[in-house]
């Protein structure tokens, strides 16, 4: 579902986020991927959802080359790629239905089905009664739900977390958590960038672990 | 698979939701959202509007008004005149005659004889060559025909062409044509008219610098939507669309605001223009506003409005990427 192939990302800055990273991940496979901050999380991240395009290598997204994909194609790939982010990046002047409904909006969808899928994803996050709520009146841990929901609604078959967690206290963290294996079980691809390494050492999952751009350690690589 | 043909393989393509109702739903659902967002600002709204609309109000205003003074040309009286010197040779009789057949024709208006007494008797009485003219033994002055063209023939070029006949007539010795002052009438509506579209250029470009420059600050108030939007795969169209919407709702705004202008400053001027015409004893109302006029200003009004918005967003939106 995601392929790596010895991918390479410096900033303009000359920063390098990225030194040459591979790695697979099936579909329907799960995986952490840990480090320090700067060590590469959030390029790896970002250049699976086009946020920022590969220097060096070659990224595969759900079959398709991304370092071939035209910008006016990037729109169509991101319907497919959900992302979570730390901040949740909510529209604060809209309700919380609006702000889950926006990617289907932006999709063409109509009017039913949205109602529909909107409010099953509020289900699926525990945010039912809170659709008319605007973001701001919520707690952080519902907030980012809120991002989570608005992540899926779309029915996604990659879903990217950047530090969900990293704003909550531990119990709300160990929820969220959660919610991705659940997510995980029906089949989404999920790949989820924390430095929260004792969360998730006790979850089992595979983990990818960089440092300075490169992959130092990762429990699912073939042998 | 080996690189080359990876490289050649094709891409699996993207499904595209293309539902024609959902499509249109959509439109008008932004074209509403953006009207509510300018509803939401009446006064910051307003003043925009008003500047679009004082923009698009000065060149129909004056348009008109020189619409006005062409009609004026055409419609007033003695715009010109034509004088016939006639053959001395003929009789009182066929003087007569020969305004009569002018007269009757329909590109004139009236046709005015001054036989050679007359013509005699007011010489004597202005020119003060009285006595000089006893020395004659005979009356040296023809009988002069003063003919007015009538509407049709009113313009320059119809006049010299109602001339032109007239000097093909054998009782009539001379045609003096008095156009000056219909000429320069002429010459002056024309430069006005050139001025006019000169200036209806510079206040067009300026209704798009002035909505151009809403919709980027628009842009910037709303950076971190459009930054959103993006994240969940809004397409650059859609990203587009509401700010299209503002541009043509100004753009209509403000052209309402320039019919109503002109029609107020037209009102105002009828009442002094019609006591000038009557200081002239002519019978002369201000036109307003014609639909051709009005249909103009309502479709240019927001298609500026759309204009000036999409050079705004063209340059502005594609330097916000999500990070």
């Amino acid at each position: 579902m995601i392929r790596f192939d010895n991918v390479a990302k410096r900033y303009a800055t000359g920063r390098e986020g990225l030194a040459g990273a591979s790695l697979h991940l099936a579909p329907g496979e799960m995986a952490f991927v840990t480090g320090h901050s700067g060590a590469g999380k959030s390029t790896l991240l970002k250049l699976i959802g086009l946020l920022e395009r590969a220097t060096r290598g070659q990224v595969w997204v759900n079959g398709r080359n991304l370092n071939k994909l035209r910008q006016r194609d990037v729109p169509y790939h991101r319907r497919e790629v959900g992302m979570i982010f730390q901040d949740h990046r909510l529209l604060h002047g809209r309700t919380v239905f609006d702000n889950i409904a926006l990617p289907l909006v932006v999709a063409g969808m109509g009017h039913q089905e949205i109602q529909r899928r909107v409010r099953a994803a509020l289900d699926k996050v525990d945010l039912l009664g809170k659709e008319r709520s605007h973001p701001v009146s919520l707690s952080g841990g519902e907030q980012q739900r809120v991002g989570i929901a608005r992540a899926l609604v779309s029915k996604p078959p990659v879903l990217l977390a950047d530090e969900p967690t990293g704003n909550l206290d531990p119990e709300l963290s160990r929820e969220i958590m959660e919610l991705f294996l659940q997510f995980n079980q029906v089949g989404v691809t999920m790949l989820i960038a924390t430095h929260d390494v004792a969360l998730v050492e006790r979850l089992g999952k595979r983990i990818i672990q960089l440092r300075e751009g490169r992959i130092l350690h990762d429990t699912g690589a073939p042998a | 698979m080996t690189g080359k043909a990876r490289r050649k393989a094709k891409q699996p393509g993207f499904r595209r939701n293309r539902n024609p109702v959902t499509w249109l739903l959509r439109h008008a659902q932004m074209a509403l959202a953006a009207l509510g967002r300018l509803a939401q600002q009446p006064l910051g709204t307003l003043m925009t509007a008003a500047v679009i609309g004082i923009a698009i109000a000065l060149p129909s205003g004056l348009y008109l008004l020189v619409n006005n003074v062409r009609d004026l040309t055409g419609s007033w009286d003695g715009g010109s005149s034509i004088s016939l010197f006639l053959n001395q040779s003929l009789s009182d009789q066929q003087a007569r005659g020969v305004r009569e057949v002018i007269a009757r024709r329909d590109d004139v208006a009236e046709a005015r004889l001054i036989s050679r007494q007359q013509a005699l008797k007011e010489f004597r009485q202005r020119s003060g060559f009285g006595e000089a003219l006893d020395l004659l033994d005979h009356n040296p002055l023809p009988a002069v025909i003063l003919v007015r063209p009538s509407r049709i023939a009113s313009s320059a070029l119809a006049t010299e062409r109602l001339a032109k006949t007239l000097e093909g007539f054998r009782e009539i010795d001379l045609v003096r044509v008095d156009l000056q002052w219909v000429r320069r009438l002429e010459a002056i509506t024309r430069t006005l008219e050139r001025g006019i579209l000169v200036l209806s250029g510079l206040l067009s470009a300026a209704v798009l610098l002035i909505v151009g420059n809403t919709i980027r600050l628009e842009i910037q108030n709303r950076h971190n939507e459009i930054e959103v939007v993006k994240l969940v795969g809004a397409t650059d169209a859609f990203i587009r669309r509401p700010f299209l919407y503002e541009g043509v709702w100004y753009g209509l705004l403000g052209a309402l605001i320039a019919i109503l202008l002109v029609t107020a400053g037209l009102g105002l001027m009828q009442d002094p223009v019609q006591r000038l015409a009557g200081l002239y004893q002519s019978g002369f109302d201000l036109d307003i506003l014609t639909s051709g006029a009005l249909l103009t200003i309502l479709t240019g009004g927001p298609l500026l409005g759309l204009l000036g918005a999409w050079l705004a967003v063209g340059r502005h939106l594609s330097r916000i990427q999500p990070e």
